[in-house]
């Protein structure tokens, strides 16, 4: 039942955006790069209950690795958007990275995947990095909440290809899984374990 | 006790970026002494490909930019002047060469050119406009449509003698 509702969760607006009147006039470089937007979306609804090892039926060892490549992807998807839109448009990027767009979603999304690259180093380099667990655990949830953030407000600011009643609840969804998470695991208590 | 305060952050984050957006419109209108130079939006000169060749009427047609070209401090028209205007459109991308057109003003310094309609591209449903002939300052607009149906779109240019 949970696995149909997260299948749901990543396919629903991807089927909705696919219906999206905008891609009759986009080159298909254009199109990868919105649908890779669009997934990292899903993904980010996943990964706060990966992390939270909420998904019943996993146990907290595959939660965990499934959270490490749902991250792995949600990386390769931000690339692939970034990426896809630069071969579309090199001056809109361009301008996005250096926060002179006109568009103040651009500056949200690029906060967003500055703060999701980081918390991914964070994820990679967790072992060397040699952090008391907790004080990682605060610095990674920190930049996953920007994330979070920049990402619903530069998805919900956006004229694009998502159909607007699935991007709300995809955007809303988000939001909630990334609080319940945070509130469960009561990340901001770094104090040591009595 | 964490979750509101989430909510309320993105959602005055959201508020935020919104009022933002409509600043950015509200830095158009002139002062009250002598009308000043329109300056260049931020992003107006993206994709721009020098040269755009006078047409009758980009692609198809079916969608209409307008606009006025004055002259700073005295606020006189200026006819005969060049505009060059190009968008994502339903025929092309801003990049593309057939995206491309220029019209002149006419007596009154207005213009009026044909084009096809504009579609939302990179978040906004927007234009490029560039005056960019020499005899006034460059100066680049990317007006953004009120809604992305609008079949028509303005742009005003308050140009600076160099």
């Amino acid at each position: 039942m949970i696995w149909a509702v997260v299948t749901a969760v990543l396919a629903v607006p991807l089927v909705a955006a696919a219906f999206s009147p905008l891609l009759a006039w986009r080159d298909p470089i254009y199109i990868l790069a919105g649908f890779a937007g669009v997934l990292s979306m899903g993904l980010l609804v996943l990964q706060p209950l990966l992390a939270g090892r909420d998904l019943p039926g996993l146990t907290p060892l595959e939660s965990r690795h499934w959270h490490r490549w749902v991250g792995v992807t949600l990386v390769i998807a931000i690339l692939i958007h970034v990426a896809g839109l630069w071969v579309t448009s090199p001056p809109d990027v361009v301008d996005a990275l250096l926060f002179v767009s006109p568009t103040p979603f651009s500056a949200w999304g690029v906060v967003a995947m500055w703060a999701a690259l980081a918390a991914a180093t964070l994820g990679i380099y967790r072992q060397r990095l040699a952090l008391r667990f907790r004080v990682w655990r605060l610095s990674h949830t920190g930049l996953a909440t920007v994330t979070i953030i920049g990402s619903v407000v530069h998805a919900m600011l956006i004229e694009g290809t998502m159909e607007i009643m699935t991007k709300t609840a995809l955007c809303a969804l988000a939001v909630l899984a990334a609080a319940r998470t945070l509130i469960r695991l009561r990340v901001w208590d770094i104090r040591r374990r009595s | 006790m964490t979750h509101p305060h989430l909510s309320r952050r993105s959602v005055m984050a959201l508020g935020g970026a919104v009022l933002a957006t409509g600043g950015t419109g509200l830095l158009l209108p002139a002062r009250a002494a002598g009308l000043a130079p329109t300056p260049s939006m931020r992003g107006g000169s993206n994709n721009y490909r020098p040269g755009a060749p006078i047409v009758d009427r980009i692609g198809g047609g079916g969608f209409w930019m307008t606009g006025t070209v004055r002259r700073a401090g005295d606020g006189a028209p200026l006819p005969g002047q060049r505009i060059q205007i190009w968008a994502h459109t339903t025929e092309g991308h801003e990049r593309d060469p057939q995206s491309h057109g220029a019209t002149l003003t006419d007596a009154n310094g207005e213009f009026r050119l044909e084009m096809p309609q504009i579609v939302p591209a990179f978040g906004q449903p927007h234009g490029h406009l560039a005056y960019d002939s020499g005899d006034f300052e460059t100066v680049f607009l990317r007006p953004v449509m009120a809604s992305s149906k609008d079949q028509t779109l303005a742009a005003h240019f308050v140009l600076k003698p160099v």
